[in-house]
C-alpha cells in the first residue's frame, strides 16, 4: 500500500516531465511570447532543479496543495473537491446496483441449471450475459439513451442533479459488471455445489434454503468479493466515459477536458485522486476479505 | 489426426461465424477506404444532417457526408490502430513477462511487484495517464492503449513462462547445461506460443474497444481523420436527430469486438463440456433399459429378514454421462441388504462402483447421474421417488455419512458446532441450547477433548483425524440406523486410522447402528465387518461372512485380493504380488 502510494505520487509528478518536448510550449503554443513562456514556467516551478520540484510537489501534497490550474487559475484541489462527489455517487450507486442485482441472478441461474437441467435456459442466459460482458459501457450507454431517452422519451438524455438523471448513467455503468459478477457467482456456485461438504449437507436432508444460503453461499463469497473489488475499481474508471456521455460534472469530464487543454496541474491532480480511490478500494476489499474468511482471520489474529 | 481435430474445431458454428466475420472485417479494412473513401469525404451542404434514408442508410453528418460510408471506410483506421496498440502490448508484455524468469531474485521480485501494483489500476486509468503524456492524437492514443495493456500481458506471460520453466523437460535441459536464454528460446517461447495467440486475440478485442473509448472521449483520432470511436462521438451529439449516426458505429465496434472474442474462443477451444453432457444425457435412459438384460444374478449368500432390513437394494444400476458422449453404466445390478446393527464391508478396487453404490444407498446420487433399481429403500423410505417431509426427516436423522477426505467433507465456512447441530435443529426442532448440549456429548463420545471449546472452532482448526471423528459425531447427533463410511481411514495415517475405527466401532455398540464400510483394503474390511461384499466392475462378485473369508473365498478376484495382503509368513525376498500378475499366472497355468 505504502509502496503503491509512493509509485503513484512519483508517477503523477512525472507526467509533466514525460511530455515529449517542452510542456510549457505545448500549453501555450509555438507563437507565445518568450516572456509569457518564462512566466508560466516559473509558475509551474519548472525552472527549478528536479529534486527541488519533487520536494515542493510532495510537500504541497501534504498541505492539500495540488497546484493551480492553467486554465481557470483556481487551485486544483478546489475543483477536485467540487467535482469528486458526482463521480463518487455515480460509482457507488452503480456498484450497489450491480452487486445487489448480480447475487440473485447468479444464484438463480446456477441453481436452475445445476447438473445440466434446463439447458436451453442456460444457453439463453449465458448468451445474454456473455453479450452484456462484451459490450463496453459507453456503447451500452448509447443504446440506453437511444431507447429510453430518444425513442420512448421516458428519461432525460443527460444532465445531473435530479434522481431521474441518475437512472441511465447508473444502468450503463452497472449492467456490464452485474452480468460479469452474476457469471462469477454462477460458476463459483456450481463448483461449490459439487464439493463433498455439500454432499454432507445434503445427507442431512436440510431444506434447500439452508443448503444454498448457509452452506454454499459463504464459500463463494471470497471469490465474489475479490471480483467485486476489481469491478468497483473498474467502475471508477468507467465513470470517465459515462460522465462524458451524460454530461455529468464529475472527475471524468474534468480529466478529459484538461487532457485536451494540456492543463497539466489539473491532470496530475485528477490522476492522483483516481489512483488514490483505486488504492483505497483495494485496501477495503482486502480488509473485508480478511474479516469474513475464518482461515485468514485466524492467521492474522 | 491432428489436422482432423483442427478442422472439426473450425467447422463448428462458432468457428464458421468467426471465420466469416473476421474475413468481412479484414476485407473492409483493406477495400473499405478504396471503395467508400471518396463518398465518406464528399461533403454536400444540401444533404447535411439528414436522417436515415434509402440513399443514406445511417443518415449524413453536419457536412453532408454519408455516415455508412464513413463507418465502412473507418474500418481500416480503427482496426490498424487497435492492432498497433495490441502489438505494443504484446511485444513489451512478452519482454517484461519473460525478463523476470532470467533475472536475479531481487530484480525479479521488484519487477513482478511493480507489475502487480500496476495491475491494480483499471486500464482505462492507465490509458488516460499515458494519454496525458502523449496528448490527444491518434498516435498518442495508440501508445496509451498499448502501454496500458502491458501490465496485464506481462503478468500472463510471466505466469505462463514460470509454469513452463517448472516442467521436467526444462529442468532436464538446464541440467545438461542449456543457459537461461537458450531455455527461453527453445522451450518457453514455443510452448507459450499457443496461449499467447489466444491472449493476443482477447487483447486485440479489448484494444479495439478501448481505442473506440478514447476516440469517443476526443482523446484519440482527431478531426478530419475518423475512426469508429470518433464517429460515435459525432453521432451521440445528434442522437435526437439521427440515432443511426451513433448506433451504426456502435454496431461496427461491438461486432468486431465480438468476432475477436469468438476467435480467441475458437483458438482456445478444447471439446465443449456442455455439448458432451447434453449428448450424454440423451443416451442415458436407453442405456439403462438395454443394460437390464445383463443383470448378473449376484450370489445371494447371506439372507437378512427384508422386513427389518435397514437398507435394501434390488437390481441397483447407476449410470453417468461418459466423457465421449453417451452414458456409461457403472453399476450393473447390485443386490444388497443390510440388517439392523450389521456391519457390512464392501471391498474392491477404484472404479469397481463401491462408492457410488454406497451413495445410491444413501439416496445421494445427483443428476446427471441416474439411478434405476427394482427396489431401493432405507428403513422403508423409497429412495427412487420424491421424498416426503417425514422421509427427509428420517433420512436426515437416521442415516449418517463419513467420507474419505475429512479435509473436504466438512464445510470450511461454518463452525463445527453449527454443522453438528443443524440436522437436529431442523428435523427435531430442538432448541439451540439443547442441540449444543447434544453436540458436546457427541464430540466427547468420539474422544475429542474440550468439546465445548471445539464446537466454536472451524474445520481448519481440527486435525485430519479429529475432523473424521467430528464427522462420526455428526452422525451420532440423531438416532443413527446406518452409517455409510466410504474409505473413512484412507486419507489418515496408521495410528489415526485405528482411533477412527475404534470410534466407529464404539458408535456401533452404543447405538446399534448398522455400518456400511467401504475400503479397497480387504484386510481392514475383514477385521471390521460381519459380512463382506467383493465388488468388481460394477458387480458384486462374491459375498462372504468375514470370518469365513480365507476358507470360503471362491472367486479368483477375491483370492487375488487376499493374496495381495502380506502377512508374517510372506517371503520378503519376493516382490509383493499384484492382481495383474495373478491373472496372468492363472491364465498361463
Amino acid at each position: 500500500m505504502a509502496i503503491s502510494l509512493g509509485i503513484v505520487v512519483v508517477a503523477t509528478f512525472a507526467i509533466i516531465h514525460l511530455v515529449p518536448g517542452d510542456p510549457v510550449r505545448a500549453v501555450l503554443g509555438p507563437s507565445a511570447p518568450a516572456e509569457l513562456v518564462a512566466r508560466t514556467r516559473a509558475e509551474l516551478g519548472l525552472d527549478q532543479p528536479l529534486p527541488v520540484q519533487f520536494w515542493n510537489y510532495v510537500a504541497g501534497l501534504f498541505q492539500g496543495d495540488l497546484g493551480t490550474s492553467l486554465q481557470t487559475h483556481r487551485p486544483v484541489a478546489d475543483t477536485l473537491a467540487q467535482r469528486a462527489p458526482a463521480t463518487l455517487v455515480l460509482a457507488g450507486v452503480s456498484f450497489l446496483v450491480a452487486a445487489i442485482g448480480a447475487l440473485p441472478i447468479g444464484l438463480a441461474t446456477a441453481i436452475s441449471v445445476r447438473s445440466g437441467r434446463r439447458r436451453v435456459l442456460d444457453l439463453i442466459a449465458s448468451a445474454i450475459v456473455g453479450l452484456l460482458i462484451v459490450v463496453p459501457n459507453f456503447l451500452l450507454a448509447v443504446g440506453l439513451v437511444w431507447l429510453f431517452a430518444v425513442e420512448w422519451r421516458l428519461l432525460p438524455v443527460a444532465g445531473w442533479g435530479q434522481p431521474a438523471q441518475l437512472v441511465l448513467p447508473v444502468l450503463a455503468l452497472a449492467i456490464g459488471p452485474m452480468a460479469y459478477l452474476a457469471r462469477i457467482v454462477h460458476v463459483e456456485l456450481l463448483v461449490v455445489l459439487d464439493a463433498t461438504y455439500l454432499t454432507t449437507a445434503r445427507s442431512k436432508r436440510l431444506p434447500g434454503r439452508l443448503i444454498y444460503l448457509r452452506h454454499a453461499l459463504p464459500n463463494m463469497l471470497t471469490s465474489a468479493l475479490t471480483i467485486g473489488g476489481l469491478m468497483l475499481t473498474g467502475m471508477v474508471a468507467g465513470t470517465v466515459l459515462i460522465e462524458t456521455i451524460f454530461a455529468i460534472p464529475g472527475l471524468g469530464t474534468t480529466i478529459v477536458s484538461s487532457i485536451t487543454a494540456k492543463d497539466y496541474p489539473m491532470i496530475q491532480g485528477v490522476v492522483l485522486v483516481y489512483a488514490g480511490m483505486v488504492l483505497v478500494l483495494n485496501l477495503v476489499v482486502d480488509l473485508v476479505l480478511m474479516t469474513i474468511d475464518p482461515r485468514s482471520s485466524l492467521a492474522e489474529g | 489426426m491432428a489436422t482432423r481435430t483442427r478442422r472439426s474445431r473450425i467447422l463448428t458454428p462458432a468457428g464458421i461465424t468467426t471465420a466469416v466475420g473476421l474475413a468481412i472485417v479484414v476485407g473492409l479494412a483493406i477495400v473499405g477506404p478504396i471503395i467508400w473513401g471518396a463518398q465518406a469525404e464528399a461533403t454536400s451542404v444540401a444533404d447535411r444532417l439528414q436522417g436515415p434514408s434509402a440513399l443514406h442508410p445511417f443518415g449524413t453528418d453536419e457536412l453532408g457526408r454519408d455516415v455508412l460510408a464513413r463507418v465502412l471506410a473507418g474500418t481500416r483506421t480503427s482496426v490498424l490502430l487497435a492492432l498497433g496498440a495490441t502489438a505494443i502490448a504484446v511485444a513489451l508484455g512478452v519482454v517484461l513477462g519473460l525478463l523476470p524468469t532470467v533475472l536475479p531474485r531481487v530484480l525479479r521480485r521488484a519487477l513482478t511487484g511493480l507489475i502487480d501494483i500496476l495491475l491494480a489500476f483499471p486500464w482505462l486509468l492507465l490509458a488516460l495517464f499515458f494519454s496525458a503524456i502523449w496528448g490527444a492524437s491518434a498516435t498518442g492514443a495508440m501508445l496509451a492503449v498499448g502501454f496500458a495493456g502491458i501490465p496485464a500481458f506481462a503478468r500472463l506471460n510471466y505466469t505462463l513462462a514460470s509454469s513452463i520453466m517448472g516442467r521436467d523437460y526444462v529442468r532436464a535441459a538446464r541440467i545438461v547445461g542449456v543457459g537461461p536464454i537458450g531455455v527461453l528460446a527453445r522451450h518457453v517461447v514455443p510452448n507459450a506460443a499457443g496461449p499467447l495467440l489466444v491472449n493476443a486475440t482477447v487483447h486485440a478485442s479489448g484494444a479495439l474497444l478501448s481505442f473506440a473509448g478514447l476516440s469517443f472521449l476526443g482523446l484519440g483520432v482527431q478531426s478530419p481523420e475518423y475512426d469508429w470511436g470518433r464517429l460515435l462521438r459525432e453521432g451521440i451529439a445528434r442522437i435526437y436527430v439521427n440515432p443511426m449516426a451513433a448506433i451504426g458505429p456502435g454496431i461496427a465496434i461491438v461486432a468486431t469486438g465480438l468476432f475477436l472474442t469468438l476467435a480467441s474462443d475458437v483458438f482456445a477451444t478444447t471439446p465443449r463440456r456442455g455439448a458432451l453432457i447434453r449428448t450424454g444425457l440423451r443416451g442415458l435412459r436407453p442405456a439403462l433399459r438395454t443394460g437390464a438384460g445383463r443383470a448378473a444374478s449376484a450370489p445371494h449368500l447371506v439372507t437378512t429378514d427384508e422386513a427389518d432390513a435397514v437398507s435394501v437394494a434390488r437390481g441397483l444400476r447407476i449410470a453417468f454421462p461418459g466423457a465421449e458422449g453417451g452414458s456409461v453404466e457403472r453399476v450393473h445390478g447390485v443386490e444388497l441388504e443390510i440388517a439392523p446393527g450389521e456391519v457390512v464391508g464392501i471391498v474392491g478396487e477404484s472404479g469397481s462402483g463401491k462408492s457410488i453404490t454406497a451413495m445410491a444407498l444413501a439416496g445421494l446420487i445427483e443428476p446427471p447421474g441416474a439411478v434405476a433399481a427394482a427396489e431401493l429403500r432405507f428403513r422403508g423410505v423409497d429412495l427412487l421417488g420424491p421424498l416426503s417431509a417425514a422421509s427427509k426427516r428420517r433420512l436426515g436423522l437416521e442415516l449418517a455419512m463419513v467420507f474419505q477426505d475429512p479435509l473436504t467433507s466438512l464445510n470450511p465456512a461454518l463452525t463445527i458446532g453449527r454443522q453438528l447441530t443443524e440436522a437436529v435443529e431442523v428435523h427435531e426442532g430442538v432448541s439451540r441450547a439443547e442441540a449444543r448440549e447434544r453436540a458436546v456429548r457427541a464430540l466427547a463420545s468420539v474422544g475429542i477433548p474440550d468439546p465445548e471449546r471445539r464446537l466454536g472452532q472451524y474445520p481448519h482448526e481440527f486435525s485430519g483425524g479429529m475432523r473424521q471423528r467430528a464427522m462420526i459425531a455428526m452422525g451420532l447427533m440423531g438416532s443413527p440406523r446406518l452409517i455409510v463410511a466410504d474409505e473413512p481411514t484412507t486419507a489418515l495415517d496408521v495410528t489415526v486410522q485405528r482411533q477412527v475405527l475404534q470410534n466407529l466401532r464404539r458408535a456401533q455398540t452404543l447405538t446399534h447402528t448398522a455400518i456400511l464400510f467401504i475400503s479397497h483394503d480387504i484386510a481392514l474390511v475383514a477385521g471390521f465387518s460381519d459380512r463382506i461384499l467383493v465388488m468388481k466392475d460394477g458387480l458384486v462378485v462374491e459375498q462372504l461372512a468375514a470370518d469365513r473369508l480365507l476358507v470360503d473365498a471362491q472367486h479368483p478376484y477375491t483370492k487375488a485380493l487376499i493374496a495381495c495382503v502380506p502377512d508374517m509368513a510372506s517371503d520378503r525376498t519376493q516382490p509383493l504380488p499384484v492382481i495383474g500378475d495373478l491373472d496372468t499366472a492363472r491364465r498361463a497355468s
